[in-house]
């Protein structure tokens, strides 16, 4: 489903991606880990096409279409969706004007059908009528960017760290909702959909189970494996360690 | 009294050419929904009707053959000798008179019309509106331009009174062209535990546009609300205020404005609270957005404090649309002028507070109206 050739991406005059590539196949759900700064959010807006987020060289393939010169509402279009760490606050847009425009309906009010989808992801309906991210919560801004996704119902969705700043209980429904999102509770020849999951700490990886997980360190995938195997050895001793391991065999 | 020849059987008798210039200024012609209908064309009234209980509608000129009493109202809160244009409207200009009596609560919204359908004219309005003794009044006023007008001048002086416990909400649409001039002259004294909200609302070009209204708040919990919702566009010249004067005590005082200049607009803001009453409190808001090198907008706001224990305090913010704003908004589908629109559009959103629903999701479907004109 998404195909990334050797991407060189740089940021403010600063490469930051160094020659990264990366397969996700439909059905499919990848973890990524790697330290603070490593490039991990850099990737995903270089799948999203922001314009600060220059290609230098190298292709990003989406359900076999070459996106990488594709603004980044065409790409949505075509089915990429995302849950950003750190959306901005927007005054005067509510939360339900932001699910009916995921949704991709022109109407502004909140009706019955996009209370219904809120409650599923335990979002009050007076919630909706709150300018989007102002004075939300950390574990409020996760469910409202997990809320938008399912309004959007995307292909291939990218979260980028889902875990962090929640507390148990909303990560056991976070984690959940992911789940139903990236079609896991389906046999895995019926999945159609993909993801990739960005974390630092790998709390959300109890909650939904990943095919594959990958190490990055300093712009590049430093090692992939199994996802148990990658988490215990980054748990265990750390992510320089892990990929230590990874290479020596 | 009602002799004018032009009189207008019913508000949708005016003539097609004009109905959407009245629509945009938020009058709606079938009056459904509507406690009362006043319209003005040019100097003559040609139009005032209601049979809502405890609520009068008039011109001012019959008010007064009725009302002995309403010579006392008149250039009472606003000197007639206050400015030029004060003195150029001076006696003798009609407008609307309208009020609700002692404990009457006139809940379904009056609307009132300023129309100016004649080529280079000076309009001269006076208004007079009285809220008596805990009563309550929702009034709509749409200022509006034939398409067909060049060039005009519009004066309007406008006196309210609101009594001892009673409220006024007071939403003012104008909806001019780029060669209207425009001088609004309004006052208001506000009587103990009575309350305003004004609410101003520009979408439209102009030629040039200078007011400050000023609210009295005179007597004690008095409170006036003012909020300002302002597309300044094409080569629009905006001035405007808003001031309120806290002499009583526990008096209160917000005013918020929310300000888009574009094309070559410049826009100033003011905005002055004074304190003089015990424990009073007044606030203001200016945000404004740039979206324009050619555009200006100056805020400015002002604040007296003329007792030891009240709180005023004010805050400004002028700027551009974040971009991450923008990318954020195209990350769920949108694209880069859909997105600039969605911002804009909830920029001017204000939560206009105080109004009855109907009303407020109607000035909302103004707002929309307006934006969706321009986006």
């Amino acid at each position: 489903m998404l195909e990334i050739k050797d991407l060189t991406v740089e940021v403010g005059g600063k490469e930051i991606l160094k020659d990264l590539t990366l397969h996700i196949e439909r059905g499919e759900v990848h973890v990524l880990f790697g330290p603070n700064g490593c490039g991990k959010t850099t990737l995903l807006m270089s799948i999203l096409g922001f314009p600060a987020y220059k290609i230098i060289h190298g292709h990003i393939i989406f359900k076999g279409v070459d996106i990488t010169d594709l603004p980044t509402n065409e790409r949505v279009k075509m089915g990429i969706g995302v849950a950003f760490q750190n959306p901005p606050r927007i005054r005067g847009v509510t939360l339900g004007d932001m699910v009916n425009i995921a949704q991709g309906r022109s109407e502004a009010v909140i009706d019955e059908s996009v209370i219904a989808l809120a409650d599923k992801i335990n979002i009050p309906a007076v919630f909706l009528r709150r300018d989007v991210n102002l004075g939300f919560s950390g574990g409020e801004v996760k469910k409202s960017e997990i809320l938008q996704l399912m309004a959007q119902s995307p292909d291939f969705i990218m979260f980028d760290e889902p875990d962090s700043g929640v507390d148990v209980d909303n990560i056991e429904l976070i984690g959940g909702i992911m789940c139903e999102l990236l079609d896991r509770h389906k046999l895995p020849s019926k999945r159609k959909r993909a993801g990739l999951i960005i974390t630092h700490s790998g709390f959300i990886t109890r909650y939904i189970r990943a095919d594959r997980a990958h190490v990055m360190l300093d712009g590049y995938i430093a090692c992939s494996g199994m996802p148990d195997e990658i988490t215990k050895n980054i748990m265990e001793e750390g992510f320089e360690k892990c990929v230590e391991k990874c290479s020596a065999r | 009294m009602n002799g004018d020849k032009n009189r207008l059987r019913s508000l949708a008798d005016v003539s097609g050419d004009y109905l959407q210039d009245l629509l945009h200024a938020g009058i709606e012609p079938s009056e459904t929904g509507r406690s009362g209908s006043f319209l003005l064309q040019d100097q003559s009234v040609v139009y005032s009707h209601t049979s809502y209980e405890g609520l009068e509608l008039m011109s001012v000129s019959e008010a007064l053959d009725k009302h002995e009493w309403l010579s006392d109202y008149l250039w009472k809160v606003i000197p007639a000798d206050m400015d030029q244009y004060t003195v150029d409207v001076g006696s003798g200009a009609n407008g609307y008179f309208i009020r609700s009596k002692a404990n009457a609560k006139v809940t379904v919204p009056v609307q009132a019309c300023l129309f100016i359908a004649s080529d280079k004219i000076g309009q001269k309005v006076h208004n007079i509106i009285i809220a008596e003794e805990n009563s309550e009044l929702h009034i709509i006023t749409g200022c509006s331009v034939a398409h067909s007008v060049s060039s005009a001048f519009h004066l309007g002086v406008s006196e309210f009174y609101i009594k001892r416990g009673a409220k006024i909400t007071f939403t003012m649409i104008h909806n001019w062209s780029g060669g209207v001039e425009v001088r609004p002259r309004s006052a208001m004294i506000i009587e103990d535990g009575g309350t305003l909200i004004n609410n101003y609302i520009l979408m439209t070009p102009v030629k040039s546009l200078q007011m400050y209204p000023t609210a009295y708040c005179a007597g004690k919990n008095a409170k006036v609300s003012f909020q300002s919702i302002i597309y300044a566009s094409a080569s629009a010249r905006i001035d405007m205020g808003s001031r309120a004067v806290l002499k009583g005590d526990h008096s209160r005082a917000e005013i918020i404005s929310r300000v888009v200049a574009t094309d070559d607009a410049d826009v100033t803001v003011r905005s002055d609270v004074i304190g003089e009453g015990s424990s009073s409190t007044g606030h203001i808001e200016c945000r404004g957005l740039m979206l324009s090198d050619n555009a200006a907008i100056v805020s400015i706001p002002e604040l007296k404090a003329m007792r030891k224990n009240l709180d005023l305090s004010h805050e400004a913010a002028i700027g551009r649309i974040a971009e991450e704003e923008i990318l954020y908004l195209m990350a769920r589908g949108l694209s880069e002028e859909e997105a600039t629109s969605v911002i804009i559009r909830g920029f001017l959103n204000v939560d206009i507070t105080g109004l009855p629903d109907a009303l407020a999701r109607e000035t909302k479907k103004m707002l929309d109206m307006h934006l969706g004109k321009l986006m």
